[in-house]
């Protein structure tokens, strides 16, 4: 059982990670990883906000909107999953604002760095990305939970590397037209085929 | 044709999409989409299509309810009027082309959080009337496909030989030995591809981002 979980956490850090392999939430991740305190701050972030976010969603799912799940609301024939879209966005955005208050009080010094790029987490692909990957592959509750916090901290591995390489580039000389995001991109790619060789392994 | 119906000024609002500020390639907006669904041609076209129907549609719908959105709460008008676009697009594709549907996986669900469609409702159908944001909202669903068809071709082309399917590249070819470039079909294809073109249309549109 510990074995399948761990599985499933090295799957979705390193085979599958969800920026090099999904491409999902490149907009954040090109933005913010000019700086890596910034980097850091925004990948702690994601991971939090995705390991409550998934299970939430996981729940959501299975006690409202899956074929049957109102079962115990006496509708056993409803079947409202043509509304996860809509209900899996608005338990984020709701995540985001609780997310977005405790950082405010608790690190304000982290509040003003992660500044407007904190509300955009709302709109991460990454973590919609992940609440839909759940949903669609089934599964349990202990594996979304697996699988939330692995993927946040996938993406966080991600940003912070891409941060620190970019740091190293100022010292490059990169062709006037590819700085900035072309020269990202292809870093990335890079990236993308370093992570590729974690393929295969499995425990 | 098209200058029976569009004046200057509209013609300069869907221009402004589609080149002088392209919304992946000037302003780093939708990639993640723009990357996971271009292995083929036929699901980035699918894809093109269903964003420039929920950008177009939702800059129409933002625009007429602007002056009754509270400021405070936009940002959630703004995503369940999305949503409820993206639901329908993908109703409509699971109802007729469930295949493809199928493919796309997630990536019809991710419009909603597709920057494109939030940039152009917060950035400029708050702002200006309803036909205006239209436009705007076709120019840049134009100008994001464009860049999508763009990456798909070479793709599919590159990495499986093929295009929508059918394959193009001769039989002679492989018979000297000419083999696919895998790469092109798995996620750092696309990487380095996107980054080709950003380079490409920025040397010719002269943009510069300072590091």
């Amino acid at each position: 059982m510990i074995e399948h979980y761990i599985g499933l956490a090295v799957k979705s850090i390193f085979v599958e990670n969800i920026i090099l392999a999904y491409f999902l939430g490149m907009c954040s991740f090109l933005v913010c990883s000019k700086k890596i305190e910034t980097a850091v701050g925004l990948g702690f972030a994601v991971v939090f906000v995705l390991t409550i976010t998934t299970p939430a969603n996981w729940a959501i799912n299975h006690f409202l909107l899956n074929k049957g799940a109102l079962s115990w609301a006496g509708l056993p024939e409803a079947d409202l999953s043509f509304l996860s879209f809509i209900a899996f966005i608005a338990a984020i955005a709701a995540m985001v604002q609780i997310v977005e208050m405790v950082i405010d009080r608790f690190s304000p010094q982290l509040y003003t760095a992660l500044g407007i790029f904190l509300p955009l987490i709302a709109v991460n692909c990454a973590i919609l990305g992940a609440s839909l990957f759940m949903a669609e592959r089934e599964y349990t509750f202990g594996e979304s939970v697996v699988f939330g916090l692995g993927s946040g901290i996938g993406w966080a591995l991600a940003i912070i590397a891409m941060a620190a390489i970019r740091k190293k580039l100022q010292y490059s000389d990169i062709p006037k037209s590819l700085r900035g995001l072309g020269i990202t991109m292809i870093i990335t790619g890079l990236m993308a085929m370093a992570f590729m060789c974690f393929a295969g392994i499995s425990l | 044709m098209v200058k029976m119906f569009l004046t200057k000024s509209d013609q300069k609002i869907v221009k402004e999409g589609l080149w002088d500020s392209n919304p992946i390639t000037f302003r780093v907006l939708g990639i993640c989409s723009a990357l996971a669904v271009t292995v083929q041609l036929k699901t980035a076209l699918v894809m093109c299509a269903a964003l420039t129907f929920v950008v177009a549609v939702s800059n129409v719908i933002i625009s007429a309810l602007r002056d009754m959105i509270p400021s405070k709460i936009r940002i959630i008008v703004q995503l369940s009027v999305i949503s409820t676009l993206v639901i329908v697009a993908d109703q409509f594709l699971k109802a007729y082309m469930y295949d493809v549907s199928k493919q796309l996986s997630v990536f019809v669900g991710l419009i909603i959080t597709n920057c494109i469609v939030m940039g152009r409702a917060e950035g400029y159908a708050m702002a200006n009337p309803p036909w205006k944001s239209f436009l705007d909202g076709l120019g840049n669903g134009l100008g994001y496909s464009c860049i999508l068809i763009l990456v798909a071709v070479a793709r599919e082309i590159l990495g499986s030989g093929t295009l929508l399917g059918y394959p193009v590249i001769p039989q002679t070819f492989y018979d000297h030995g000419y083999i696919n470039c895998g790469i092109m079909v798995l996620a750092p294809g696309a990487f380095f591809f996107l980054g080709i073109i950003i380079w490409i249309q920025r040397k010719i549109s002269g943009y510069t981002e300072e590091s």
